[in-house]
Protein backbone atom coordinates (compact mmCIF):
# COMPACT_ATOMS: atom_id res chain seq x y z
CA UNK A 1 0.00 0.00 0.00
CA UNK A 2 1.53 3.25 -1.12
CA UNK A 3 -0.22 6.50 -0.36
CA UNK A 4 -0.19 9.21 -3.07
CA UNK A 5 2.10 11.51 -1.12
CA UNK A 6 4.59 8.66 -0.85
CA UNK A 7 4.49 7.83 -4.56
CA UNK A 8 7.98 9.20 -4.89
CA UNK A 9 10.07 7.31 -2.39
CA UNK A 10 11.04 9.61 0.44
CA UNK A 11 14.73 10.24 1.00
CA UNK A 12 14.36 10.13 4.80
CA UNK A 13 15.64 6.52 5.14
CA UNK A 14 18.58 7.28 2.85
CA UNK A 15 19.48 10.41 4.82
CA UNK A 16 19.28 8.47 8.07
CA UNK A 17 21.65 5.89 6.68
CA UNK A 18 24.19 8.06 4.84
CA UNK A 19 24.51 10.80 7.42
CA UNK A 20 24.15 8.68 10.54
CA UNK A 21 27.39 9.90 12.11
CA UNK A 22 26.74 13.58 11.45
CA UNK A 23 23.14 13.31 12.61
CA UNK A 24 24.26 11.64 15.82
CA UNK A 25 26.78 14.41 16.55
CA UNK A 26 24.36 17.27 15.95
CA UNK A 27 21.53 15.50 17.78
CA UNK A 28 23.53 14.72 20.93
CA UNK A 29 24.75 18.32 20.85
CA UNK A 30 21.12 19.44 20.61
CA UNK A 31 20.12 17.29 23.56
CA UNK A 32 23.02 18.54 25.65
CA UNK A 33 22.15 22.19 25.07
CA UNK A 34 18.48 21.47 25.76
CA UNK A 35 19.60 20.18 29.16
CA UNK A 36 18.42 16.64 28.66
CA UNK A 37 21.60 15.10 30.00
CA UNK A 38 20.41 13.88 33.34
CA UNK A 39 22.41 10.68 33.00
CA UNK A 40 26.10 10.46 32.10
CA UNK A 41 27.15 11.87 28.71
CA UNK A 42 28.17 8.38 27.64
CA UNK A 43 24.63 7.11 28.31
CA UNK A 44 23.17 9.84 26.15
CA UNK A 45 25.42 9.05 23.23
CA UNK A 46 24.89 5.31 23.60
CA UNK A 47 21.11 5.52 23.60
CA UNK A 48 21.07 8.09 20.80
CA UNK A 49 23.23 5.79 18.67
CA UNK A 50 21.00 2.82 19.41
CA UNK A 51 17.83 4.76 18.64
CA UNK A 52 19.16 6.08 15.31
CA UNK A 53 20.22 2.57 14.33
CA UNK A 54 16.78 1.11 15.09
CA UNK A 55 15.01 4.01 13.40
CA UNK A 56 17.17 3.65 10.31
CA UNK A 57 16.39 -0.07 10.14
CA UNK A 58 12.68 0.49 10.57
CA UNK A 59 12.48 3.23 7.93
CA UNK A 60 14.62 1.26 5.48
CA UNK A 61 12.31 -1.72 5.92
CA UNK A 62 9.22 0.42 5.37
CA UNK A 63 10.65 2.41 2.49
CA UNK A 64 8.85 1.80 -0.80
CA UNK A 65 6.47 -0.78 0.66
CA UNK A 66 4.42 1.22 3.11
CA UNK A 67 3.71 4.41 4.97
CA UNK A 68 6.92 5.60 6.59
CA UNK A 69 4.98 7.22 9.41
CA UNK A 70 3.03 4.08 10.37
CA UNK A 71 4.89 3.76 13.66
CA UNK A 72 2.41 1.19 14.97
CA UNK A 73 3.34 -1.24 12.20
CA UNK A 74 5.55 -4.32 12.44
CA UNK A 75 8.79 -2.74 11.12
CA UNK A 76 8.75 -0.29 14.04
CA UNK A 77 8.38 -2.96 16.72
CA UNK A 78 11.99 -2.63 17.93
CA UNK A 79 11.75 1.18 17.92
CA UNK A 80 8.60 1.05 20.03
CA UNK A 81 10.23 -1.39 22.40
CA UNK A 82 13.26 0.86 22.76
CA UNK A 83 11.17 3.97 23.39
CA UNK A 84 9.01 2.07 25.90
CA UNK A 85 12.06 0.96 27.88
CA UNK A 86 13.59 4.44 27.67
CA UNK A 87 10.39 6.12 28.89
CA UNK A 88 10.06 3.80 31.85
CA UNK A 89 13.70 4.37 32.74
CA UNK A 90 13.35 8.13 32.38
CA UNK A 91 10.15 8.10 34.47
CA UNK A 92 12.01 6.16 37.17
CA UNK A 93 14.84 8.73 37.02
CA UNK A 94 12.27 11.41 37.74
CA UNK A 95 12.24 13.05 34.31
CA UNK A 96 9.11 15.01 33.37
CA UNK A 97 6.95 13.86 30.43
CA UNK A 98 8.25 16.83 28.39
CA UNK A 99 11.86 15.95 29.06
CA UNK A 100 11.16 12.37 28.09
CA UNK A 101 9.42 13.34 24.85
CA UNK A 102 12.13 15.89 24.00
CA UNK A 103 14.53 13.01 23.45
CA UNK A 104 12.63 12.31 20.23
CA UNK A 105 11.49 15.83 19.38
CA UNK A 106 15.02 17.22 19.54
CA UNK A 107 15.81 15.03 16.54
CA UNK A 108 13.64 17.26 14.37
CA UNK A 109 16.00 20.17 13.78
CA UNK A 110 19.12 18.13 12.90
CA UNK A 111 17.00 15.99 10.59
CA UNK A 112 15.45 19.02 8.90
CA UNK A 113 18.87 20.60 8.33
CA UNK A 114 20.04 17.45 6.55
CA UNK A 115 16.87 17.19 4.48
CA UNK A 116 17.17 20.78 3.39
CA UNK A 117 20.67 20.06 2.15
CA UNK A 118 19.73 16.85 0.39
CA UNK A 119 16.37 17.70 -1.17
CA UNK A 120 16.47 18.48 -4.90
CA UNK A 121 14.01 21.38 -4.96
CA UNK A 122 11.56 23.34 -2.82
CA UNK A 123 8.59 21.12 -3.68
CA UNK A 124 10.47 18.04 -2.79
CA UNK A 125 11.74 19.62 0.41
CA UNK A 126 8.22 20.44 1.52
CA UNK A 127 7.18 16.80 1.00
CA UNK A 128 10.20 15.48 2.84
CA UNK A 129 9.74 17.84 5.75
CA UNK A 130 6.13 16.75 6.03
CA UNK A 131 7.11 13.07 6.21
CA UNK A 132 9.90 13.77 8.69
CA UNK A 133 7.77 15.93 10.94
CA UNK A 134 4.96 13.39 10.99
CA UNK A 135 7.37 10.58 11.76
CA UNK A 136 9.06 12.41 14.63
CA UNK A 137 5.74 13.61 16.05
CA UNK A 138 4.33 10.12 16.13
CA UNK A 139 7.44 8.74 17.75
CA UNK A 140 7.21 11.53 20.30
CA UNK A 141 3.62 10.57 21.06
CA UNK A 142 4.68 6.94 21.48
CA UNK A 143 7.18 8.09 24.07
CA UNK A 144 4.54 10.03 25.95
CA UNK A 145 2.13 7.11 25.87
CA UNK A 146 4.80 4.77 27.19
CA UNK A 147 5.65 7.28 29.91
CA UNK A 148 2.00 7.45 30.89
CA UNK A 149 1.68 3.67 30.97
CA UNK A 150 4.65 3.60 33.32
CA UNK A 151 2.88 6.03 35.61
CA UNK A 152 -0.33 4.04 35.44
CA UNK A 153 1.56 0.95 36.56
CA UNK A 154 2.77 2.90 39.57
CA UNK A 155 -0.78 4.00 40.34
CA UNK A 156 -2.10 0.45 40.03
CA UNK A 157 0.54 -0.73 42.47
CA UNK A 158 -0.38 2.02 44.91
CA UNK A 159 -4.03 1.03 44.68
CA UNK A 160 -3.00 -2.48 45.67
CA UNK A 161 -1.04 -1.04 48.58
CA UNK A 162 -4.08 0.95 49.67
CA UNK A 163 -5.94 -2.29 50.19
CA UNK A 164 -3.40 -3.24 52.79
CA UNK A 165 -3.76 -0.02 54.79
CA UNK A 166 -4.02 -0.64 58.46
CA UNK A 167 -7.06 0.47 60.37
CA UNK A 168 -6.58 2.02 63.79
CA UNK A 169 -8.68 1.18 66.82
CA UNK A 170 -9.58 4.47 68.50
CA UNK A 171 -10.90 5.22 71.95
CA UNK A 172 -14.10 7.25 71.68
CA UNK A 173 -14.94 7.58 75.34
CA UNK A 174 -14.31 5.80 78.62
CA UNK A 175 -15.00 2.13 77.94
CA UNK A 176 -15.96 2.73 74.31
CA UNK A 177 -13.74 1.76 71.38
CA UNK A 178 -14.35 2.43 67.71
CA UNK A 179 -12.97 0.67 64.68
CA UNK A 180 -13.60 2.62 61.48
CA UNK A 181 -13.15 0.05 58.70
CA UNK A 182 -12.16 1.30 55.27
CA UNK A 183 -11.89 -0.62 52.03
CA UNK A 184 -12.11 -4.31 51.44
CA UNK A 185 -12.76 -6.65 54.34
CA UNK A 186 -11.98 -10.05 52.92
CA UNK A 187 -8.20 -10.24 52.89
CA UNK A 188 -5.76 -11.38 55.52
CA UNK A 189 -5.92 -7.75 56.58
CA UNK A 190 -9.32 -8.32 58.21
CA UNK A 191 -7.77 -10.92 60.45
CA UNK A 192 -5.10 -8.45 61.61
CA UNK A 193 -7.64 -5.70 62.16
CA UNK A 194 -9.94 -7.95 64.17
CA UNK A 195 -7.08 -9.25 66.32
CA UNK A 196 -6.01 -5.68 67.01
CA UNK A 197 -9.54 -4.86 68.14
CA UNK A 198 -9.71 -7.82 70.51
CA UNK A 199 -6.26 -6.95 71.88
CA UNK A 200 -7.31 -3.36 72.51
CA UNK A 201 -10.46 -4.56 74.29
CA UNK A 202 -8.22 -6.45 76.72
CA UNK A 203 -5.82 -3.53 77.18
CA UNK A 204 -8.48 -0.88 77.78
CA UNK A 205 -11.10 -3.04 79.46
CA UNK A 206 -13.64 -1.51 77.10
CA UNK A 207 -17.26 -2.57 77.49
CA UNK A 208 -18.45 -1.54 74.06
CA UNK A 209 -16.73 -1.70 70.68
CA UNK A 210 -18.22 -0.01 67.65
CA UNK A 211 -17.26 -1.41 64.25
CA UNK A 212 -18.08 1.20 61.64
CA UNK A 213 -18.39 -0.12 58.09
CA UNK A 214 -19.35 3.13 56.36
CA UNK A 215 -16.12 2.90 54.36
CA UNK A 216 -16.67 -0.70 53.28
CA UNK A 217 -18.14 -0.72 49.75
CA UNK A 218 -19.26 -4.35 49.67
CA UNK A 219 -20.48 -6.62 52.43
CA UNK A 220 -20.62 -10.20 51.19
CA UNK A 221 -20.92 -13.45 53.12
CA UNK A 222 -17.21 -13.59 53.94
CA UNK A 223 -17.26 -10.03 55.27
CA UNK A 224 -20.39 -10.85 57.28
CA UNK A 225 -18.73 -13.97 58.64
CA UNK A 226 -15.67 -11.99 59.75
CA UNK A 227 -17.93 -9.47 61.48
CA UNK A 228 -19.98 -12.17 63.19
CA UNK A 229 -16.86 -13.97 64.42
CA UNK A 230 -15.43 -10.76 65.82
CA UNK A 231 -18.69 -9.91 67.56
CA UNK A 232 -18.81 -13.39 69.10
CA UNK A 233 -15.16 -13.26 70.20
CA UNK A 234 -15.63 -9.81 71.73
CA UNK A 235 -18.74 -11.03 73.55
CA UNK A 236 -16.74 -13.91 75.03
CA UNK A 237 -14.35 -11.30 76.37
CA UNK A 238 -17.20 -9.41 77.97
CA UNK A 239 -17.50 -6.59 75.45
CA UNK A 240 -20.56 -5.72 73.39
CA UNK A 241 -20.13 -4.95 69.72
CA UNK A 242 -22.21 -2.51 67.73
CA UNK A 243 -21.95 -2.49 63.95
CA UNK A 244 -22.63 0.93 62.48
CA UNK A 245 -22.59 2.50 59.04
CA UNK A 246 -25.00 0.09 57.40
CA UNK A 247 -26.26 1.97 54.36
CA UNK A 248 -29.62 1.19 52.71
CA UNK A 249 -28.14 -0.70 49.75
CA UNK A 250 -25.97 -2.80 52.09
CA UNK A 251 -28.99 -3.58 54.27
CA UNK A 252 -30.99 -4.81 51.26
CA UNK A 253 -28.12 -6.89 49.99
CA UNK A 254 -27.56 -8.56 53.37
CA UNK A 255 -31.25 -9.49 53.47
CA UNK A 256 -31.04 -11.12 50.02
CA UNK A 257 -27.86 -12.94 50.91
CA UNK A 258 -29.72 -14.46 53.82
CA UNK A 259 -27.16 -13.45 56.43
CA UNK A 260 -28.69 -13.31 59.89
CA UNK A 261 -27.46 -10.31 61.85
CA UNK A 262 -30.42 -10.39 64.26
CA UNK A 263 -28.18 -11.18 67.25
CA UNK A 264 -25.99 -8.18 66.57
CA UNK A 265 -26.79 -4.60 67.48
CA UNK A 266 -26.62 -2.59 64.26
CA UNK A 267 -27.02 1.12 63.67
CA UNK A 268 -27.22 3.27 60.56
CA UNK A 269 -24.65 5.80 61.69
CA UNK A 270 -21.67 6.00 64.01
CA UNK A 271 -23.44 8.73 65.98
CA UNK A 272 -26.39 6.42 66.70
CA UNK A 273 -24.00 3.69 67.75
CA UNK A 274 -22.14 6.08 70.05
CA UNK A 275 -25.41 7.15 71.70
CA UNK A 276 -26.29 3.50 72.32
CA UNK A 277 -22.81 2.81 73.65
CA UNK A 278 -23.07 5.72 76.09
CA UNK A 279 -26.42 4.45 77.34
CA UNK A 280 -25.05 0.93 77.85
CA UNK A 281 -22.09 2.21 79.84
CA UNK A 282 -24.36 4.51 81.88
CA UNK A 283 -22.72 7.65 80.62
CA UNK A 284 -24.08 10.74 78.98
CA UNK A 285 -22.87 13.77 77.12
CA UNK A 286 -24.88 16.90 77.89
CA UNK A 287 -24.81 20.33 76.26
CA UNK A 288 -22.72 22.83 78.26
CA UNK A 289 -24.98 24.70 80.66
CA UNK A 290 -23.06 27.94 81.08
CA UNK A 291 -22.45 30.32 78.26
CA UNK A 292 -18.94 31.69 78.30
CA UNK B 1 -31.55 -9.86 22.98
CA UNK B 2 -28.03 -8.91 21.97
CA UNK B 3 -24.66 -8.63 23.66
CA UNK B 4 -23.42 -5.08 23.18
CA UNK B 5 -20.03 -5.32 24.82
CA UNK B 6 -17.99 -8.08 26.43
CA UNK B 7 -14.84 -8.35 28.47
CA UNK B 8 -13.06 -11.22 30.18
CA UNK B 9 -11.00 -10.83 33.32
CA UNK B 10 -8.94 -13.49 35.11
CA UNK B 11 -10.13 -14.81 38.48
CA UNK B 12 -7.08 -16.68 39.72
CA UNK B 13 -6.09 -15.39 43.14
CA UNK B 14 -7.78 -13.76 46.10
CA UNK B 15 -6.70 -10.27 45.01
CA UNK B 16 -8.49 -10.83 41.68
CA UNK B 17 -11.76 -10.88 43.66
CA UNK B 18 -11.16 -7.23 44.49
CA UNK B 19 -10.52 -6.46 40.80
CA UNK B 20 -13.71 -8.34 39.86
CA UNK B 21 -15.75 -6.24 42.29
CA UNK B 22 -14.25 -3.03 40.92
CA UNK B 23 -14.80 -4.09 37.30
CA UNK B 24 -18.40 -5.18 37.90
CA UNK B 25 -19.11 -1.93 39.75
CA UNK B 26 -17.71 0.07 36.83
CA UNK B 27 -19.84 -1.81 34.32
CA UNK B 28 -22.96 -1.60 36.44
CA UNK B 29 -22.44 2.13 36.92
CA UNK B 30 -21.86 2.76 33.21
CA UNK B 31 -25.00 0.77 32.36
CA UNK B 32 -26.99 3.03 34.63
CA UNK B 33 -27.91 0.56 37.38
CA UNK B 34 -29.24 2.09 40.62
CA UNK B 35 -27.01 2.05 43.70
CA UNK B 36 -28.97 -0.84 45.21
CA UNK B 37 -28.74 -2.89 42.00
CA UNK B 38 -25.04 -2.08 41.68
CA UNK B 39 -24.45 -3.31 45.21
CA UNK B 40 -26.43 -6.50 44.56
CA UNK B 41 -24.46 -7.24 41.39
CA UNK B 42 -21.12 -6.49 43.01
CA UNK B 43 -21.95 -8.63 46.04
CA UNK B 44 -23.12 -11.56 43.91
CA UNK B 45 -19.97 -11.23 41.78
CA UNK B 46 -17.86 -11.18 44.93
CA UNK B 47 -19.42 -14.45 46.14
CA UNK B 48 -19.05 -16.21 42.80
CA UNK B 49 -15.53 -14.92 42.18
CA UNK B 50 -14.42 -16.20 45.57
CA UNK B 51 -16.02 -19.59 44.85
CA UNK B 52 -14.10 -19.66 41.55
CA UNK B 53 -10.83 -19.02 43.37
CA UNK B 54 -11.40 -21.14 46.48
CA UNK B 55 -13.33 -24.15 45.11
CA UNK B 56 -12.66 -23.95 41.36
CA UNK B 57 -8.93 -23.38 41.67
CA UNK B 58 -9.14 -20.23 39.54
CA UNK B 59 -10.89 -19.39 36.29
CA UNK B 60 -12.30 -16.38 34.53
CA UNK B 61 -15.20 -13.95 34.48
CA UNK B 62 -16.81 -12.73 31.28
CA UNK B 63 -18.93 -9.60 31.57
CA UNK B 64 -21.56 -8.93 28.94
CA UNK B 65 -23.64 -5.81 28.52
CA UNK B 66 -27.08 -6.89 27.28
CA UNK B 67 -29.69 -5.07 25.27
CA UNK B 68 -33.22 -6.31 24.76
CA UNK B 69 -35.36 -3.61 23.22
CA UNK B 70 -35.35 -0.81 25.75
CA UNK B 71 -34.06 -3.06 28.53
CA UNK B 72 -30.43 -2.97 29.60
CA UNK B 73 -28.78 -5.74 31.52
CA UNK B 74 -25.51 -7.12 32.74
CA UNK B 75 -24.58 -10.78 32.52
CA UNK B 76 -21.68 -12.32 34.40
CA UNK B 77 -20.28 -15.71 33.40
CA UNK B 78 -17.92 -17.36 35.86
CA UNK B 79 -16.06 -20.39 34.59
CA UNK B 80 -13.47 -22.68 36.10
CA UNK B 81 -11.97 -26.05 35.31
CA UNK B 82 -12.01 -27.23 38.91
CA UNK B 83 -13.36 -30.46 40.43
CA UNK B 84 -17.00 -29.51 39.73
CA UNK B 85 -20.06 -29.88 41.97
CA UNK B 86 -21.53 -33.40 42.48
CA UNK B 87 -24.92 -32.33 43.86
CA UNK B 88 -26.22 -29.04 42.49
CA UNK B 89 -29.34 -28.92 44.67
CA UNK B 90 -27.30 -29.48 47.80
CA UNK B 91 -24.80 -26.80 46.78
CA UNK B 92 -27.69 -24.36 46.43
CA UNK B 93 -29.04 -25.14 49.89
CA UNK B 94 -28.74 -22.32 52.41
CA UNK B 95 -26.11 -23.09 55.00
CA UNK B 96 -24.45 -25.95 53.12
CA UNK B 97 -20.71 -25.52 52.72
CA UNK B 98 -17.75 -27.77 52.07
CA UNK B 99 -15.39 -25.00 53.16
CA UNK B 100 -15.60 -22.96 56.33
CA UNK B 101 -17.97 -20.32 55.01
CA UNK B 102 -21.55 -19.45 55.89
CA UNK B 103 -22.86 -21.56 53.02
CA UNK B 104 -24.84 -18.66 51.63
CA UNK B 105 -22.64 -17.54 48.73
CA UNK B 106 -24.13 -19.51 45.86
CA UNK B 107 -27.74 -19.35 47.05
CA UNK B 108 -27.27 -15.69 47.98
CA UNK B 109 -25.92 -14.88 44.53
CA UNK B 110 -29.02 -16.53 43.04
CA UNK B 111 -31.32 -14.39 45.19
CA UNK B 112 -29.36 -11.27 44.23
CA UNK B 113 -29.82 -11.77 40.49
CA UNK B 114 -32.77 -11.94 38.06
CA UNK B 115 -31.39 -14.88 36.10
CA UNK B 116 -29.25 -17.66 37.43
CA UNK B 117 -27.76 -20.72 35.80
CA UNK B 118 -25.48 -23.30 37.34
CA UNK B 119 -23.79 -25.85 35.11
CA UNK B 120 -21.38 -28.28 36.70
CA UNK B 121 -20.48 -31.94 36.99
CA UNK B 122 -17.66 -33.78 38.75
CA UNK B 123 -14.48 -33.39 36.70
CA UNK B 124 -16.17 -31.00 34.27
CA UNK B 125 -15.52 -27.69 35.99
CA UNK B 126 -18.20 -25.19 36.96
CA UNK B 127 -19.95 -22.44 35.03
CA UNK B 128 -22.18 -20.02 36.88
CA UNK B 129 -24.07 -17.41 34.89
CA UNK B 130 -26.09 -14.62 36.45
CA UNK B 131 -27.82 -11.65 34.89
CA UNK B 132 -29.57 -8.62 36.23
CA UNK B 133 -31.83 -6.26 34.32
CA UNK B 134 -32.42 -2.61 34.98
Amino acid sequence: MTSPSQARATIVPAVLERHAAELLDVWTQEQTTAGLTRGAAGDLRARSTEFLRLLQQATAETSGVGDLTAVHGAPFARVREFLGALSRQRAAEGATPSETAMFVFSLKRPLFVLLRREAADADRLADELWVATELVDRLGLLTTEAYQRGREEVIARQQQDMLELSTPVVKLWDGILALPMIGTLDSARTQVVMETLLQRIVETGAEVAIIDITGVPTVDTLTAQHLLKTVTAARLMGADCIISGIRPQIAQTIVHLGVDLADVTTKATLADAFRTALARTMQSVAPARHAR
Amino acid sequence: MSVVRAETVPVRVESDVVVVRQTVRQWATSLGFSLVDQTKLVTAASELARNTVVYGGGGSLTLEALEDGARRGLRLRFADEGPGIPDLALALTDGYTTGGGLGLGLSGARRLSNEFDLDSAPGKGTRVTIARWR
